[in-house]
């Protein structure tokens, strides 16, 4: 009855010499897996994004959170005038970006989403722009 | 210097002030220091970090921690009992502080030609040549600890709150079960010491005489009486008058601000005290080699508060008839026994 009292006292006692596991968060950053689905971004090529506006992403989200209007730019190309995800309603299943059929969307290691206005949450067009 | 009060010279009179504040001061920096190094000691335990944010690896908590509690709004029931509310952390506090006056807690250090011994309650007659204490001191300690449990009592009768009076019921009902084991433990120390003073069982122990070490019979009653000191100061793993997880920490639970942190003290305070306690009984008090008194007290002090942290991040709660059944049914048998194994020690042994 004693014996396991006194393994129990010798194993808190060789847990308090080991290294300990926290991550000082603010100051200390995490390791993301390359593969992690985080926020989204719209790839750029000539100086432009690449949608070309088809609505696939839309249309296989689960979620209902992407908002895209076609418009036509001088070149009379179709692009995406208003391109807005609801980072509140997203649910980084990753499915718009498996949808695209041009390679314009991805999906990045950040994941630090947090904001003070539920408005600021919707993340417009300019904001998920790649930055290079 | 001839001046004189009561028969005693001036300068006794100005060393038990120096004392008192002393001890004070030290038991209420420890407290404070006691919640943080729980803190820390417990997280590394959990291979977790504990307070960093604080000032360097989170040194200023404790200070922060009492601003805030400071600061926090006072809050009393409207149905409580108004006074007995408010003399609950009062009488928990004080008992709680008042033991340290009879813990030597050094030998004696000689000022302008005066000894005086590092005991608050205790000189040395010039004229009999001889030191003086209380001679019932460990009589007066068991006596303010058993008088501690009215601080709970009374918190959890006043607060007019189910989970307090259950809290506090708890409490009465371990404090006494347990008071019995330990004072039984204590018997054997007083059988072989042949006295009540602290200053003299201290001085029995001189030479690392140490009565925890120095037979079977007084380690038996060293652990005995170091885990119902356990129980008693409602430490883990017996801390059922608080249980946070089943009664909202219990006795305290409809109390905020300042009245709160004095019973958080009390609690600590009470860990000190009976640190102290086990060290004079059993470890040989302050004495030791190469390193002067007073150091000595304070190291083997803090080695039996990390001892209480160590077993509470070791060992979950007792359940109340566990409690019950190993107070009456396991420790008392024991220290009865021990008691009789101890005469007969000191009858075969010496």
């Amino acid at each position: 009855m004693i014996l396991p009292l006194l393994q129990g006292l010798k194993i808190t006692l060789s847990h308090l010499f080991k290294k300990p596991v926290t991550l000082q968060y603010p100051d200390e950053r995490p390791v993301v897996a390359p593969n992690y689905r985080g926020l989204h971004t719209l790839k750029v090529s000539h100086d432009k994004a690449k949608c070309v506006a088809c609505y696939l992403c839309p249309t296989v989200c689960p979620a209902k959170c992407i908002t895209v209007e076609a418009g036509e730019d001088a070149n009379h190309d179709k692009y995406a005038a208003v391109y807005e995800i609801d980072m509140l309603r997203c649910i980084f299943c990753g499915y718009c970006v498996e949808a695209c059929p041009v390679d314009a969307l991805g999906m990045t290691q950040g994941f630090e989403l947090a904001a003070y206005k539920r408005s600021d949450c919707v993340y417009k067009k300019e904001t998920l722009l790649e930055k290079k | 210097m001839g001046y004189e009060i009561l028969g005693l010279p001036l300068i006794y009179y100005f060393a038990m002030i120096a004392k008192v504040l002393v001890a004070f001061v030290f038991v209420l920096l420890t407290v404070a220091y006691a919640t943080y190094a729980e803190r820390k000691i417990i997280g590394h335990m959990q291979v977790r970090l504990g307070p960093m944010r604080t000032g360097w690896h989170g040194l200023l908590q404790p200070i922060a921690d009492g601003v805030k509690l400071f600061f926090k709004e006072e809050i009393i029931p409207s149905e409580a009992s108004k006074f007995a509310f408010l003399l609950a952390p009062l009488v928990a506090l004080m008992t709680a502080f008042i033991s340290f006056a009879v813990i030597p807690f050094g030998g004696t250090v000689t000022i302008l030609g005066y000894q005086i011994p590092l005991q608050i309650a205790g000189y040395y007659d010039t004229k009999l040549n001889q030191f003086f204490d209380v001679n019932v001191g460990v009589l007066y300690i068991l006596g303010m600890a058993s008088l501690g449990v009215y601080g709970i009592v009374l918190a959890g009768w006043s607060s007019n709150s189910k989970y307090s009076l259950l809290g506090g019921l708890r409490s009465s009902a371990q404090m006494i079960s347990y008071e019995l084991a330990a004072g039984l433990a204590i018997v054997s120390v007083f059988m072989m010491s042949g006295t009540l003073s602290l200053q003299k069982i201290v001085e029995n122990q001189a030479g690392f005489h140490w009565y925890a070490f120095s037979s079977p019979v007084g380690f038996v009653a060293f652990v005995i009486f170091f885990i119902c000191s356990l129980a008693e100061i409602n430490r883990t793993p017996f801390d059922l008058p608080e249980a946070e997880t089943e009664l909202v920490s219990g006795f305290c639970t409809e109390y905020s601000s300042m009245k709160y942190a004095m019973f958080f003290m009390a609690e600590y305070a009470n860990m000190v005290t009976v640190c102290a306690v086990t060290t004079t009984l059993f470890l040989g008090g302050w004495h030791g080699p190469f390193l002067p008194g007073w150091l000595w007290f304070i190291i083997k002090v803090y080695f039996l508060i990390f001892c209480c942290m160590w077993i509470r991040a070791t060992y979950p709660r007792y359940r109340y008839d566990q409690l019950m059944r190993l107070g009456w049914k396991v420790f008392l048998p024991i220290t009865l026994l021990n008691v009789v194994a101890t005469g007969i020690w000191i009858m075969v042994v010496g």
